[in-house]
């Protein structure tokens, strides 16, 4: 472009010296400030803000529908309350019940699946691609839609159930049983996100070197043995990476389960997040809320980090 | 194919082993569909074939699923039917079947509007934002840098539900309830971090020589970046904003908290999708089909580099 450059040259015979030097030599320094500057603005006003305010009404009886009532420091006593609540406690163990199973089930078949696929059979990368869909989708629709798979007598998986086993499929409801319904959360949840953990444990597979293998079998290794001290001992950061990020992700659980059984029957799938809601946004108790919300963030943020440091031993060794 | 080479390696699984694996994971993959597929075909299903005992698996295809979906239907005298014209196009017979009338559009169409315009926006402003900051982190000494990806990253550590509770009382005094500007600007928060880290990755593989060889030639800084370094990550560019995409699209707790009528998106719409005396299944089949279609297409695009969206760069192929 002949005319861009001409237009270009009298810009530049036109700039004053000093002005043309002080844009050219933008430093690298008030580069890197203005390019990160932006996105450090947003997380502050729409992250850090709204976290500092937190701990704030964490404090007070703030109350959402009456916020023109005189605002009280109430100091710890939420915090208090927290701590000591029965109902508290019930829906932590519901989310450690459920945090634990559906990473137990997801290690055990998403590792499994992707011993199987790095076997490198004919297809393979079409039937991984099959196998990532479910944890692609959203949640929420997931569990829609499997609150009707789950319909007593009329829903497919009640059916399937008793077609194998026999057992009559109206004479027991997944999400209507005290008994049944933390686990049918934890087979949506297997179901939607075994995927992750595999494709997790797939690369880790993938980058133990062949000649490692080579050496074994020189050595005469048993492939049970090299299975064992191979195989495993080098997946394991991944597998590991794996389990944090599911840990995490499933202690915020909220929306898949909400929407397949509500936090019921009674209180048995209620957990940490539903209760937390229910707190903030049907009972608006903002201030409980805010402590609440304070400590499952203290909580995840302490694990995720006494977690990394062991991830890192392994990785050292 | 190479198998002729690598037939008498000793790491090469022999071809029993690829046909029990191959079985095994096409068996898994064949199970893990059949969900998907159920509500897909339960789309096509009238109401009563949809709850029928023993599910139907061989069914008449029916737009009933599709029609009330997109339409508002009121019950009318059969007197009264026929009093009417003759019917206006497919809907409007198989609604007169059912002795009701269409009286209007339903809210679907534009919640699933809402949905585009906040899943685009969000995304475009995420990843614009992110290749700023991105670039800046990957090139230039900046103070503290790893706290600060830490801190970027540690944002989407907390729960939504946490966050939604300040931001509820935020919105309310600024008057952002309820608008998509409010949703665009909160997932913009919450895929920023996701944006920045993942290109990082991606910026991080093209070789510095490249914008310094340019940068010799007469380039500043700025047009390095934009000249050199954009066309060169154009491919993470590209798959960072289908993860934002499909994150907003996906996205619940924030929705159904934030948003109640005109800026409420297709996610927290579909589960309340209901007809006479309970849910409208087919209608909630339809609405979840077109509204998972487009992810299922996004993740067979996407598959080379799902490992590295869903852990934030960690783990590179």
């Amino acid at each position: 472009m002949p005319d861009m450059n001409a237009i270009a040259d009298r810009v530049a015979s036109a700039t004053p010296p000093h002005v043309g030097k002080a844009i050219r030599g933008l430093s690298d320094r008030s580069i890197a400030w203005i390019f990160v500057a932006p996105t450090m603005i947003l997380l502050l006003a729409i992250n850090i803000f709204p976290l500092i305010w937190t701990v704030y009404l964490s404090f007070t009886n703030y109350a959402s529908n009456r916020p023109n009532r005189a605002v009280v420091n109430v100091g710890l006593k939420w915090y208090q309350d927290i701590l000591s609540s029965p109902e508290v406690w019930a829906a932590m163990q519901a989310t450690a019940h459920f945090v634990f199973w559906t990473i137990f089930f997801q290690t055990l078949i998403g590792f499994g699946l992707a011993y199987l696929i790095d076997r490198k059979f004919r297809g393979h990368a079409f039937w991984t691609t099959i196998i990532l869909i479910p944890m692609m989708l959203s949640p929420a629709v997931v569990g829609n839609f499997w609150k009707f798979l789950y319909q007593p007598q009329i829903g497919l998986f009640n059916y399937v159930i008793s077609f194998f086993t026999g057992i009559p499929p109206s004479s027991f409801e997944m999400l209507g049983s005290v008994t049944l319904a933390p686990w049918a959360i934890v087979i949506v949840d297997t179901w939607m996100w075994t995927p992750y953990v595999m494709l997790i444990c797939l690369a880790g597979l993938r980058s133990i070197p062949d000649y490692i293998y080579e050496a074994a079998e020189v050595d005469r290794a048993s492939k049970w043995r090299q299975f064992w001290s191979i195989t495993l001992p080098m997946a394991l950061p991944f597998i590991m990476l794996a389990v944090l990020f599911r840990g995490i992700e499933n202690f915020k659980m909220f929306d898949m389960v909400v929407l397949l059984t509500g936090g019921g029957p009674g209180s048995t799938t209620e957990l940490a997040s539903i209760t937390l809601k229910r707190q903030a946004f049907e009972a608006y108790r903002t201030g409980y809320s805010s402590a609440f919300a304070i400590i499952l963030f203290v909580v995840v943020f302490g694990l995720a980090n006494i977690y990394v440091r062991a991830l890192n031993k392994v990785k050292q060794r | 194919m190479s198998g002729a080479s690598t037939a008498h390696s000793v790491v090469e699984p022999s071809a029993a082993t690829k046909r029990i694996a191959a079985f095994l994971v096409i068996l898994y993959a064949v199970i893990t569909m059949v969900p998907l597929a159920w509500i897909f075909a339960t789309a096509w299903k009238t109401p009563p074939d949809s709850i029928a005992y023993p599910p139907k698996v061989v069914f008449d295809p029916s737009l009933e699923g599709y029609c009330n979906l997109f339409t508002t239907r009121s019950r009318q005298t059969q007197d009264y039917i026929a009093e009417l014209g003759p019917p206006q196009g497919t809907c409007d017979t198989v609604t007169r079947q059912r002795e009701m009338v269409i009286v209007g559009p339903s809210n679907y169409v534009p919640r699933f509007i809402n949905s585009l315009i906040i899943a685009f926006g969000s995304t475009f402003l995420a990843v614009s934002l992110g290749v700023f900051a991105a670039y800046a982190f990957s090139r230039f000494k900046i103070p503290l840098k790893d706290d600060l990806l830490f801190f970027i990253l540690s944002t989407r550590m907390m729960p939504p539900i946490a966050v939604a509770i300040p931001i509820y009382l935020m919105y309310r005094e600024v008057g952002l309830s309820d608008s998509a500007l409010g949703m665009i600007l909160l997932y913009t928060a919450v895929n920023v971090s996701l944006a920045v880290w993942l290109l990082k990755g991606f910026i991080d593989e093209i070789p510095r020589e490249y914008e310094e060889a340019a940068m010799i030639d007469g380039y500043t800084r700025l047009q390095a970046f934009f000249k050199v370094v954009l066309p060169q990550a154009a491919t993470g560019i590209a798959a960072t904003s289908i993860f934002s995409l499909i994150f907003a699209w996906n996205e619940y707790a924030f929705a159904v908290l934030l948003t109640s009528g005109t800026a409420q998106t297709a996610p927290p719409f579909i589960p309340t999708i209901i007809g006479e005396g309970g849910m409208d299944w087919p209608a909630v089949g339809a609405g979840t089909t077109l509204f998972l279609i487009p992810v299922v297409v996004f993740t067979v695009l996407l598959r080379k580099h799902l490992l590295r969206g869903i852990t934030f760069g960690a783990v590179r192929k």
